[in-house]
């Protein structure tokens, strides 16, 4: 409900939409790597927009933030890393590959190789299995009906 | 009145699937023809009264009755009439009839065009389709009923949210429902071939053409809303891996898969389990889709109403479907002797390869979308899973599918030699590197995203030629030419949807790495240059809408001093639902389109405008509309005809 509440507000009180031009940095590079920071952190307010797509007020503040530190000289880790630090694990669209985080991040592997090993085993036994007949009587008879018309 | 006989046919149309769901299920398992009679009327009759309630609820709109509930919350008198009209559907309520609407439809396509169908497994399909009725018509009862009066109506509306007010809302949703819903026959017919404990051939030839249908559906819906998104939401993307989003594309992944496996099940009898499972878990995917996009457990911009009663009701929906199934399936499975022989390396294995692919891509798009779920109730974690870490996880399965695409659909059935099958594809495989190596080095980054994408692209629409010159068989060109006018159209279906596949992995690698953009300060009268562009902001004014207002710019775009177009983006304000939205305004282009947007006027004067170009745009939806195509030119082969031709023609013989 609060969160519901402070979206409403959100939406209200912003018309402006995302990246703004006066928060561009005047370096492309830096830009650059901002753009591709702010793409990974999530809006805090909003129901899953990133903040480069965001309009809300805190998106721009966290957009500066990135800036502010990039121009500081931060890694784009640490910038990470500085913003996670203050807002939790939920603002990052990439889960850490930490601790439960790496069952996400193996799922796709592991389940790949699941599959293929099944696969593989069910092959094998289709590719030595004699063959069977192919038509019951029943199809037979049908199979003879539908070619006398 | 006219909206009280549009509940009271919801009720009967409850009581009508009742009977369509107990009686014929009864008379197959008891060999009573007069029972298994009952299928065909009830499912005609439950499709004629969830129309008239349809109809009903529309009429309720498109008059703006205000003693509606529904129509309070989603109207307004000044409402364009197209949008009264699809605003039925662009709420919860109304868009679970439009649901309802389709899936009473598919039963009752069945009942009409399924008359080749043996009388007992006709009876199960529909019965089985009627019990997915009668949940959903409970479900629209107890929770979600559109035809609530108010007591004191007031004296207009509160407005569709303005975001929906696009002609997107007329066509996107009834696509992806017919799509979503169209799944429901596979799962019929699974459940119901199940039941019988016989699957053959011929079944397999009857599923696929369900299986199609609903396919071809869910890419239009699935390309119609990614189209929407990119015009109306203001930045372009087409593509945000929003739960809603996956929501829709697990069952066309799962969808896809279905179709291969169908096939081998139809040609060569082998697979028979793993296809009943794929029509289950594809099914059993629409239905989590609903579930995430109705219950509000997972918070996404699409998000209709959240409410915890409509979660719980849609998961025991979920529960019963899926464990019921599941449950038969397992019972059942080991019935299911499969009778084709293949070896290791063969077009059933690549088939087989095929279906892996693309179901562990699903499950990995499952897993990233009930994550942040998991991860709350499990470890206390609360975290997100977005865009960057899906085109981490996804992406490769699909490389992977490209690459073994255009070797699988050219290998023979059985027995396959690997070396045989790809030396046709050589100088596919030879133009498709220089490709990669081409653009690689023309392209200024160091993205491979870009180059992998058009060389996949070419590999997979390259190959597809191949295959179809390979069916025209040996001898002169003109002798081919005219077998390829013969080949059936299944074959010619195939190589029309993979073109489209290829098409639409380039287009999408190649809007994704080498947009152009442009964000600054724009004053009336000046100008930027854009790529090879120059864009003036020649004028800014306010307009009045029919139920909003607009601030319209007029920007000017000229290449090299001539004039290439003017486009008009716009930012509206709805006064009564008190939201802004953007209208970017897109010149498209066969390689190219223009995407302008207007933002908001600035403290030191001007505005703020933010441009792209983005490439190869059309062709993504282009890609995907070919699929599309190929699907529809495989739905009209004449196999699926023949057998029912033969069986009215055997029923004719035995009238007289």
């Amino acid at each position: 409900m609060m969160r519901a509440a402070i979206l409403a507000l959100a939406l209200i009180a912003s018309p402006a939409f995302a990246v703004q031009p006066d928060e561009v940095l005047p370096d492309p590079a830096l830009e650059a790597r901002a753009r591709e920071i702010s793409r990974n952190l999530r809006c805090p307010v909003c129901q899953g927009e990133n903040i480069d797509d965001s309009s809300a007020p805190i998106s721009r503040d966290l957009r500066l933030v990135v800036r502010e530190r990039l121009v500081a000289g931060d890694s784009d880790a640490a910038v990470v890393d500085y913003i996670v630090e203050r807002y939790g694990e939920f603002v990052l669209f990439t889960p850490r590959s930490n601790g439960s985080g790496l069952i996400l991040w193996l799922a796709g592997p592991a389940m790949l190789l699941a599959g293929l090993g099944i696969a593989y085993a069910t092959t094998r036994k289709r590719a030595t299995a004699p063959e069977a007949e192919a038509l019951t009587e029943a199809d037979r008879a049908r199979l003879a009906e539908l070619l006398k018309e | 009145m006219i909206v009280e006989l549009g509940h009271f046919a919801l009720i009967l149309a409850f009581a009508v699937a009742l009977l369509q769901s107990v009686l014929p299920m009864w008379g197959a398992q008891r060999r009573d023809g007069r029972l298994m009679a009952v299928a065909e009327p009830a499912a005609v009759a439950q499709f004629l009264l969830v129309g008239f309630a349809f109809v009903a609820l529309t009429y309720a709109f498109v008059v703006s009755d205000f003693s509606l509930r529904l129509v309070v919350l989603n109207s307004h008198t000044d409402k364009p009439m197209l949008y009264k009209f699809a605003g039925v559907w662009g709420n919860h309520e109304g868009s679970l009839l439009l649901w309802m609407l389709a899936l009473s439809g598919f039963g009752a396509c069945a009942a009409w065009f399924g008359g080749n169908l043996p009388a007992t497994l006709k009876a199960r399909v529909l019965s089985v389709q009627g019990l997915i009725g009668v949940a959903f018509l409970a479900f629209m009862l107890l929770t979600s009923n559109p035809f609530l009066r108010l007591e004191t109506p007031p004296m207009n509306g509160e407005d569709l949210n303005p975001l929906l007010q696009d002609p997107g809302l007329a066509f996107h949703p009834p696509f992806l429902y017919l799509g979503y819903v169209g799944l429901s026959m596979s799962f019929s017919f699974a459940v119901a071939a199940l039941i019988e404990g016989r699957i053959d051939a011929a079944w397999g030839r009857w599923v696929r053409p369900w299986t199609l249908a609903a396919w071809i559906f869910l890419t239009i819906g699935i390309m119609l809303g990614s189209w929407w998104a990119y015009y109306e939401l203001g930045w372009g993307g087409f593509w945000f891996w929003d739960p809603v989003e996956n929501a829709s594309f697990m069952p066309w992944l799962f969808a896809t898969a279905l179709l291969h496996s169908a096939i081998v099940v139809e040609k060569r009898e082998s697979l028979k389990a793993w296809t009943i499972l794929l029509a289950i878990l594809a099914f059993g995917f629409s239905l989590i889709g609903t579930f995430i996009v109705r219950s509000g457990v997972i918070t996404s911009v699409h998000a209709f109403a959240n409410d915890p009663e409509r979660g719980v009701f849609i998961l025991m929906i979920l529960g019963v479907f899926m464990g019921g199934s599941l449950a038969l399936f397992a019972l059942r499975a080991g019935a299911l002797e499969a009778k084709g022989v293949f070896a290791m390396v063969s077009r059933e294995s690549a088939l087989v390869a095929n279906n892996v692919l693309l179901a562990v891509a699903a499950l990995v798009v499952f897993v990233g979308t009930i994550w942040p779920l998991v991860a709350e109730l499990v470890w206390a974690r609360k975290l997100s899973v977005g865009e960057p870490f899906f085109n981490a996880a996804f992406t490769p399965f699909m490389v992977l599918l490209a690459l073994i695409l255009p070797v699988g659909a050219i290998m023979p059935w059985k027995r396959a030699d690997l070396g045989r099958s790809f030396r046709p594809l050589i100088p596919a495989a030879v133009l498709s590197v220089a490709l990669v190596a081409l653009i690689y080095a023309m392209q200024t980054g160091t993205s491979a995203l870009g180059p992998v994408g058009a060389g996949l692209g070419l590999w997979v629409v390259l190959g597809a030629m191949i295959d179809l010159w390979q069916r025209g068989g040996r001898g002169p060109a003109g002798a081919r030419l005219a077998r390829l006018t013969r080949l059936p159209r299944a074959d010619w279906g195939k190589v029309t949807a993979h073109s489209g596949l290829g098409i639409t992995v380039f287009a999408v690698a190649a809007m994704t790495a080498w947009v152009t953009e442009d964000i600054r300060v724009l004053r009336v009268g000046e100008s930027f240059a854009l790529g090879p562009y120059e864009v003036t902001l020649a004028e800014v004014h306010d307009e009045q809408g029919p139920n909003y207002s607009t601030t319209m710019a007029e920007m000017r775009v000229t290449k090299a001093g001539a004039a290439v177009v003017t486009l008009y983006p716009e930012k509206r304000i709805y006064p009564v639902a008190a939201m802004p939205t953007t209208e970017a305004a897109i010149d498209y282009g066969l390689f190219r389109d223009l995407y302008l947007v207007i933002g908001d006027p600035q403290d030191g004067g001007g505005y703020a405008v933010r441009s792209y170009i983005k490439p190869f745009a059309n062709w993504l939806w282009g890609g995907a509309l070919i699929m599309a195509i190929g699907g529809l030119l495989s739905l009209s082969d004449r196999r699926f005809r023949v057998a029912a031709g033969a069986k009215r023609a055997a029923d004719a013989v035995a009238a007289e």
